[in-house]
């Protein structure tokens, strides 16, 4: 066995600048591979965080019905009871109630329809990020009644600023007409634009007396530990109220379900790109497919010594695939490798994109991306070239079990 | 006679030649292939935000993009007419808009929303809704108490066309004024946010429900292939009074698409680096063989007194003739791939929520143009030749002496 490993080392080293080429080719595609397919990654883990720590959470629970039509009548009447059942559940990290009613908030000179949300400013902070968002004035505290956070952007185009007062004018859960007012503490910048063009928060407590909620809520956001916990807990969450007589016009619904867009553009994108990579690869495989083949035709003489000499055709194949899997595995390492260095350091330095800032924020990402080196993204890649250019080397090397000795020894 | 030698030369080793020549077209056709694929959706995208509503140029009030009220309305809009109507050739469109944001509302749902004043006659043209109405009626320009909404509004709010709408706004007093519309018909856009968040009326309705005579949010301007953007806008801005008004293209309207398409380009570039790097190693790795392999060949030409500048220029007509097929048929399968998807497009219903996510529809139909096609020319075959220019220099050093001792 290790004669065949020296020599499979030896015969590559004939022709010291062909190997190093076919290396090189399948390293380059190799660090390819696993720097963009962490970048990628990356980019999608920071989608999905910013929108799930700033607004979403991981899952909701909502009346059936309320995230499809936004229709105020369907709330969940008696919120304490589901609270019972998520305090059970270990792995949930935090739960919040919110109530969301669209009005139409005026300044002293601007008006506007958004959304108005109610929150419980304690349990808000547990949930989401909104309260170190705060950048002027002061986040809302449990005594709050008339008081309201408002996003950045529409803090402009209302042009109001800490301490101004709003009018809110919109419809109660009942049809009635539902007006308060509410003086300004403090203004947030998530970053998001359509977040911070759009969002205006309550109390709960003002919102359910304002808008005739009468203790009933829209969403239960919660955060698990992990985002992988997510499947299983709403899995538990959803059969534990399908038990319950009253919990049968409750739904489950996960981050996937309650931002499906960004779900489908992840998997468009990630599909495109996979297609980009298969067509990287297989050109790869056909520019290195000749040195194989190479490596073979030329040794033809050489094989057939071999064979007269006794060496069985089978040993012979298992000498040329050594051959060949050496040098991938060896460009394979290498690269991958290379990329995992490459991608380890843009993961502290971060990859600033000053030029795409514009884009990024508005799928709520920072100018700077941060690629994330995982299992997945620095074996999937170089794991495929391995795949594909070994296959490529299969063709050249069964080649070698057709030879007949006294024909190939006469071979120039 | 030197390309005839070129030519036998690289067929003397068919499979060779043939296994590179392969690389070299796949690499080719993905190029093109995809390149034209990803031309298409970014201008799907161009289209789709540009047909919501923006044109090619929009004017308005200096301060209405910061404060969009119609406090920031242009009050003399009878001026800029006539610099419209002398200015801007024939066949470019322009209509006339109010635009402010709104709060609708009906016995059990209300959201907020951006209305529209419209030209219904000049709308037609220029804008997506004419060609979208799918339900009902599209609006007569005297109608004062119609409105077109969109069908997922429409879905939202659990109603139905003659049914009453209550729309509530600010006036330029600053009070809050409302009336009831009607709704005549429903529209349907590529994207849902599109049908959810706009809501049309005619510029009469606007004007009665504002209690204003005279004043308009916005003109957009539609111009047609022959005529650059940005040379009208800058006509425009010559002429217009920029302390009262702002003229602004598309680009400025929608830096996040202009800024996609210039980052589309750069990554379509490194795009075609990388695979040609890839394709790269393989071409150099050929012809560095093909060279090794007829030393006592080059040992005998140059001992016959051949210059190794005409060695050099032999091996790169080989490797010129090797790049030249490859890239003729990869550019052959391209353009055909091409062709046979532009009658039905590629349906992206497997992702149709993100492709709306990014502003697209759900069927891309690919863009072959000539800038793209030529940049992919030439950036394989100048690289090509380049890398080339190792393995045909080797050929040049190869001396008669070292010939001999093969």
């Amino acid at each position: 066995m290790s004669t065949d490993i020296k020599m499979a080392l030896r015969n590559l080293f004939r022709s010291p600048v062909r190997t190093m080429l076919t290396l090189s080719a399948i390293a380059f595609a190799s660090l390819i591979l696993v720097f963009m397919l962490s970048f990628q990654l990356g980019s999608y883990e920071a989608m999905v965080n910013s929108s799930v720590k700033i607004h979403t959470g991981h899952f909701q629970v909502q009346a059936k019905g309320y995230n499809e039509k936004q229709n105020m009548r369907f709330a969940i009447s008696l919120p304490n009871d589901i609270a019972e059942k998520l305090d059970k559940i270990k792995k949930i990290q935090a739960y919040t109630f919110r109530a969301n009613g669209f009005s139409l908030v005026s300044s002293k000179n601007r008006t506007r329809g958004i959304l108005v949300t109610g929150i419980d400013p304690e349990r808000e902070a547990w949930v989401s990020t909104i309260k170190t968002l705060v950048r002027k004035g002061e986040y809302l505290d449990a005594k709050d009644r008339d008081k309201a956070l408002i996003g950045s952007l529409l803090a402009k185009h209302l042009k109001v600023s800490v301490n101004d007062e709003l009018t809110i004018l919109g419809q109660g859960k009942d049809g009635s007409i539902a007006a308060g007012v509410v003086t300004i503490k403090g203004i947030f910048s998530s970053g998001i634009d359509e977040f911070d063009r759009a969002s205006i928060q309550i109390p709960l407590n003002y919102f359910n007396d304002v808008f005739y909620m009468q203790g009933s809520v829209h969403e239960i956001v919660c955060t698990a530990e992990s985002l992988y916990d997510v499947k299983k807990i709403t899995q538990e969450l959803a059969d534990d109220l399908q038990k319950d007589q009253k919990g049968r016009d409750i739904v489950v619904l996960d981050w996937k379900e309650l931002v499906p867009g960004l779900v489908q553009g992840i998997k468009l994108d990630l599909v495109s790109a996979i297609i980009f990579y298969i067509i990287l690869i297989v050109v790869v495989a056909f520019s290195i497919l000749n040195t194989f083949l190479m490596a073979i035709l030329e040794r033809t003489k050489e094989f057939g010594v071999m064979l007269a000499l006794g060496v069985k055709p089978s040993r012979l194949l298992k000498l040329v695939l050594m051959e060949s899997a050496f040098m991938t595995l060896a460009g394979v390492v290498i690269g991958g490798g290379a990329g995992a260095l490459l991608t380890l350091w843009f993961m502290t330095h971060g990859i600033n994109l000053a030029g795409a800032s514009e884009i990024l924020k508005e799928y709520g990402m920072s100018g700077v991306v941060y690629p994330k080196l995982s299992l997945i993204s620095a074996l999937a890649g170089p794991g495929a070239v391995l795949l594909i250019t070994l296959c490529a080397a299969l063709y050249p090397a069964l080649k070698v079990k057709k030879l007949v000795p006294a024909v190939a020894i006469k071979s120039a | 006679m030197y390309f005839e030698l070129a030519w036998r030369n690289i067929w003397r080793n068919s499979r060779r030649t043939l296994v590179i020549i392969t690389a070299v077209v796949i690499g080719v056709w993905s190029m093109v292939f995809l390149g034209a694929f990803s031309r298409g959706m970014l201008n799907n995208m161009l289209e789709n935000g540009k047909s919501v509503l923006i044109g090619d140029i929009q004017i308005h009030h200096k301060n209405y993009r910061e404060d969009p009220s119609i406090d920031k309305s242009m009050e003399q809009a009878e001026i800029i007419r006539h610099l419209l109507k002398n200015n801007l050739s024939k066949n470019t469109l322009w209509t006339e808009r109010i635009k402010v944001s709104a709060y609708v509302s009906n016995a059990r749902h209300s959201t907020g929303v951006t209305l529209v004043g419209i030209d219904p006659v000049k709308e037609k043209e220029i804008s997506f809704l004419g060609k979208s109405i799918v339900n009902g009626n599209y609006l007569e320009p005297n109608d004062k108490r119609g409105v077109l909404v969109g069908k997922a509004l429409l879905e939202k709010f659990d109603t139905k066309i003659g049914k009453k709408l209550i729309l509530m706004t600010r006036s330029k007093s600053g009070k809050v004024v409302s009336k009831a519309f009607r709704i005549r018909g429903v529209f349907k856009a590529q994207m849902e946010s599109t049908e959810k968040s706009y809501l049309f009326i005619t510029m009469h309705g606007a004007r009665n429900l504002l209690n204003i005579e005279e004043g308009i949010s916005e003109i957009s301007i539609k111009i047609f292939d022959d005529q650059n953007v940005d040379i009208v806008a800058k006509m425009l801005k010559n002429n217009i009074d920029e302390k009262l008004y702002s003229v602004e293209t598309w680009k400025d309207l929608l830096p996040m698409l202009e800024a996609y398409v210039r980052i589309f380009d750069g990554f379509m570039y490194i795009w075609y680096v990388v695979v040609f790097i890839a394709m790269g190693f393989g071409i150099v790795n050929t012809s560095l063989m093909a060279v090794f392999e007829r030393v006592r060949e080059f040992g005998l030409l140059r001992a016959l007194g051949m210059k190794p500048w005409r060695v050099i220029a032999s091996v790169l007509t080989e490797s010129t003739f090797t790049l030249t097929v490859g890239i003729v048929a990869g550019n052959c399968l391209g353009i055909i791939s091409v062709f046979l998807l532009k009658e039905n497009g590629l349906d992206l219903a497997l992702f149709g929520k993100g492709a709306e996510f990014f502003g697209m529809s759900r069927i891309i139909y690919p863009v072959l143009t000539l800038t793209d096609v030529i940049s992919v020319n030439s950036v394989i075959f100048f690289l090509g030749i380049i890398v080339s220019l190792y393995p045909a220099i080797r050929a040049a050093q190869i001396t008669p002496v070292e010939a001999m001792r093969e």
